[in-house]
């Protein structure tokens, strides 16, 4: 049995541990939130919500993950 | 009155009744704020873009008390200094929302928020070239306006006052100059303190209104949302009407003839 390998990467200015090999959709999945609500952005470029099943979370990439908010 | 359910008015090829845009900030709570959406008759709403908090995603969210599939939910930049944020800010509203339609506001400085039109007019350019259809939060200048227009907004949406300020329109003049040489729709974006506020914009020719402050803080919120709503609604009367002309002095309603 092997352990699982982590890697280290950023959400939202946060540092967090994500399991290697995961993709971004099961990275939003296991934050709880509504992919359908949500944007999603790594490494300053937008990833499309049809695709986050196939991006694979690699180690030191930056998320920033978005929704709308009241405001004026 | 059909003369009045008729008259819709037209951004980017989308049609609207309501006049009236209204922000969803400072309420109180996302219940008092979806009824003051309603008790406005607006049919757009403005929104705010923001990092989910991933430490607690359970806690309610704006969309489950105001639906975007009925109210149109217009992705906005407040809070932005630079174009470059203001692009980056719509891009992922884009991503979220699934729609082109934004308002772009790009701020100069946190004490007036008075916007920075060199960036505004940099990112509008940007922004129509990738195919958003950017509402533009602007300066009063019919000069800017223009340029916005030819730079690809799809309406001038110039501040009355200082965001927030309720100090009502200071510059009517210049308000009336941008409707005459606009060919997109002008809304007032900023400066509405109370009701005769939103219907002096409207009889100036605007086609709209946006407003935030106003509504959230006044006592009754609900109420004044209604006040706007009757407002903007009788400014646009007033202005289709066709006001009368000013005098200086007297002019008597009843006739001269047949005193006794």
């Amino acid at each position: 049995m092997t352990q699982p390998d982590f890697i280290q990467v950023r959400i939202n200015g946060e540092p967090r541990r994500v399991a290697a090999g995961a993709s971004i959709a099961a990275l939003v999945a296991e934050l709880g939130l509504d992919p359908a609500r949500v944007a999603v952005e790594r490494n300053l470029t937008i990833v499309p919500r049809s695709t986050l099943g196939d991006v694979t979370v690699a180690d030191g990439d930056a998320f920033e993950i978005v929704h709308f908010v009241g405001g004026g | 009155m059909p003369e009045t359910s008729s008259d819709t008015w037209q951004v980017a090829g989308r049609t609207f009744t309501s006049r009236l845009i209204v922000g969803t900030g400072k309420y109180k709570d996302f219940a008092q704020n979806a009824a003051a959406v309603e008790a406005s008759g607006a049919e757009i709403v403005t929104v705010a873009v923001r990092r989910v908090n991933i430490s607690d995603p359970s806690q309610p969210v704006l969309m489950d008390y105001i639906d975007p599939k009925k109210i149109t939910y217009l992705p906005n930049t407040a809070g932005c200094f630079t174009g470059e944020e203001a692009i980056r800010t719509l891009r992922l509203a884009r991503e979220a929302g699934g729609w082109d339609l934004v308002k772009l506001e790009v701020l100069g400085e946190a004490r007036t928020l008075y916007p920075n039109m060199r960036e505004t007019l940099i990112a509008t350019e940007v922004l129509a070239k990738e195919g958003f259809l950017p509402m533009v939060y602007c300066a009063d200048d019919p000069i800017a306006a223009k340029q916005l227009e030819d730079a690809g907004a799809v309406a001038i949406m110039p501040l009355g006052a200082p965001i927030g300020s309720g100090l009502g329109l200071q510059n009517q003049v210049m308000i009336r100059l941008i409707v005459e040489g606009a060919s997109v729709p002008v809304l007032v974006d900023a400066g509405v303190g109370t009701a005769s506020d939103a219907a002096v914009a409207m009889e100036l020719g605007c086609d709209g209104v946006l407003m935030n402050t106003a509504i959230a803080e006044a006592k009754d919120p609900i109420r004044m949302a209604r006040a706007m709503k009757l407002a903007v609604a009788a400014g646009r009367e007033a202005y289709l009407a066709g006001r009368m002309q000013k005098r200086r002095y007297a002019d008597p309603s009843s006739p001269l003839a047949g005193l006794i």
